[in-house]
């Protein structure tokens, strides 16, 4: 899995990208729990699943940005939502570390559940989410401060007493990054190229050590090199990490995750967008014989 | 259907289909009405400066900031007392105004609620305190802190009048510096779990601090050139000693200025024209730190 050659193939049949699986995912029930389909060999299972949702539907004031969505994300798999714009996605992503507080108008109703725990209970806290679900945004965003002091953010607001120096390189390390930057940790993380400045971000993301890394297009603002190391990290990141990733990028999914959902958006009369949740499958399943026509078209290019 | 090129302006046989007219009269008029406009400003301040440079020169000297003031020779007056006592009565100005202007802009910007009539509310009435005359101001001190609360004509009284004053520009002019911060910084850290508090203090503010110091420093450069409050006040004119504490007398230079133009030997414009020269300069040093600090924090994202 963590041979970029081996990723240009997901297109092909099922059975011979098998081996992409995530080796970091429980090995036995195939198909897993929630997943009709049991001929595909190896699919990761959804044992355990760290996101349950149920129901969940987001309004912006009265708008309904998107209703009724039902899917299960499992443990230290990458997950990718793939969809037309406008058809929540994104939002999506955002219940799942409470980014949508941040919106006065936005109003979560339904079930999304953390580790059979209500994620918008009354007593949870959004700071104690975040630590540990973190997010890396469509563009790059690092603070205007040097590279070192990117990834140790995090650990100190956290109130981290450890030695800064070592989970620091270790971080970078871990994220592809220390060797192309090791001799300038003290310059400005805003000297970075994009596609560096994307990976420091990641780096400052699982620097305060995460279960989930939930990822807002993150390739979309880079080019075709950058976007390549961004997916090699996050193949490597899924042996630890739960990802959920949005992404335009249909072939992304496709290289990268192993569960899709795909949204599309219903335009009601008043030519307003409401996303729905149309297939959730494996990824081998969503892009070599998905069950709803709407997937089949927009997957085969015939809209959106 | 004809080639349009040939009815557009049709150029004269024997010149370059492209060529347009040499001179288009309206545009040249319009660059001269532009060029005019701006020469009123600019002769104008050229004239005003001449004017005080020729009445002050023969008093730009030592005797300026080393001599108090004196009404019966003009030839050893000078302006210690108003240019200490500015600066007394600025540096407590700053210190009183500009924590509270900046948090109260943190306030705004960060915690309040939009969408509540309240916070709209003092939004508008801020905007609205920032156009009241400054006399106004003059008299509120006057009345409520001078005499009701007992402060007397003092430097305490002044500074905190003069911060009233510029209160508003000074919460105004940090609002802005706070909004022009990206977003995508505050989301960045929020969602690495930091607190709104974490975020503020430690990516906004940072950020922020370039474009409130010099909003805040223009502020302070329209509170040292005020007259009318202090005047108001009892900024005496006549004062022979430095301020030495929050309750002393003072006077300050633009009140010093207006006492010597209103005597009538010409000895004594002389002095004025000098002390608004140093008025001129501090106020240029003022702006010029400002425009340094923005240069020399400016970011960029």
């Amino acid at each position: 899995m963590s041979d970029p050659t081996s990723r240009p193939d997901a297109h092909l049949p099922a059975q011979q990208r098998t081996d992409m699986s995530a080796p970091g995912a429980p090995s036995e029930a195939p198909g897993g729990i929630k997943s009709p389909q049991v001929s595909f060999r190896s699919a990761p299972s959804l044992e355990a699943p760290v996101f349950e949702v149920g129901s969940l539907s987001v309004y912006y004031g009265s708008h309904e940005a998107v209703r009724d969505v039902n899917l299960t994300v499992g443990h230290r798999q990458i997950t990718a939502l793939i969809g037309p714009s406008g058809c929540g996605k994104s939002t999506v992503l955002r219940c799942f570390n409470r980014m949508n507080d941040l919106i006065p108008t936005a109003r979560v109703v339904g079930k999304i559940r953390y580790h059979d725990e209500d994620l918008y209970g009354r007593e949870v806290d959004p700071i104690e989410v975040r630590r540990r679900i973190g997010m890396v945004f469509q563009k790059p965003n690092p603070f205007p401060k040097s590279i070192y002091d990117n990834i140790a953010y995090g650990p100190r607001v956290g109130g981290f007493k450890g030695n800064l120096d070592d989970l620091v390189e270790e971080t970078l390390t871990h994220a592809a990054l220390w060797d192309e930057v090791k001799d300038k940790l003290k310059s400005s993380a805003l000297a970075l190229s994009g596609g560096q400045q994307q990976r420091l971000c990641i780096a400052r993301t699982i620097a305060v050590k995460p279960e989930v890394v939930l990822m807002d297009e993150p390739c979309s603002a880079l080019d075709p090199i950058a976007t390549a190391k961004i997916e090699d990290l996050m193949e490597k990141l899924a042996e630890e990490f739960t990802i959920v990733i949005v992404t335009h990028n249909m072939q992304q999914a496709a290289r990268v995750s192993h569960r899709t959902a795909f949204f599309t958006a219903d335009v009601d009369d008043k030519g307003e967008r409401h996303g729905r949740l149309v297939e959730y499958d494996e990824t081998e399943r969503i892009f070599s014989n998905p069950s709803d026509r709407r997937t089949e078209d927009y997957i085969s290019g015939r809209f959106g | 259907m004809t080639a349009p090129v040939k009815e557009v302006g049709a150029p004269a046989p024997g010149r370059p289909m492209l060529a347009g007219p040499r001179w288009r009269p309206g545009e040249s008029l319009f660059r001269w009405l532009l060029l005019a406009c701006l020469s009123v400003g600019i002769v104008f301040l050229i004239a005003l400066l001449a004017y005080v440079v020729g009445e002050a020169w023969p008093r730009l000297d030592s005797r300026l900031w080393n001599n108090f003031p004196s009404i019966r020779r003009p030839e050893n007056a000078g302006a210690q007392s108003a240019i200490f006592g500015t600066i007394w009565v600025i540096s407590f100005t700053a210190l009183f105004c500009l924590p509270t202007g900046i948090m109260a802009a943190i306030y705004l910007e960060e915690y309040a609620d939009q969408e509540r009539w309240y916070n709209r509310l003092i939004e508008l009435n801020i905007q609205n305190l920032a156009a009241v005359p400054s006399i106004i101001y003059g008299i509120l001190g006057l009345g409520l802190l001078a005499r009701q609360l007992a402060l007397g004509t003092t430097v305490l009284t002044a500074a905190l009048t003069l911060s009233l004053l510029v209160l508003p520009v000074v919460i105004i002019a940090s609002r802005e510096a706070i909004r022009a911060v990206p977003q995508s910084i505050r989301h960045a850290s929020l969602a690495l779990g930091a607190t709104q508090w974490q975020t503020v203090w430690r990516q906004v503010l940072p950020a922020a601090v370039p474009g409130m110091a010099t909003g805040s420093i223009l502020a302070l450069s329209r509170a040292i050139g005020e007259a009318a409050p202090v005047i108001m006040l009892g900024a005496v004119t006549f004062v022979m000693f430095n301020p030495e504490g929050l309750d002393s007398s003072y006077t300050v230079l633009p009140v010093q200025i207006y006492n010597w133009i209103s005597q009538s030997r010409t000895e004594f414009h002389h002095l004025a024209a000098a002390a608004i020269l140093l008025l001129l300069v501090i106020l240029l040093v003022m702006n010029a730190a400002a425009i340094w600090l923005r240069n020399r924090y400016a970011r960029r994202w």
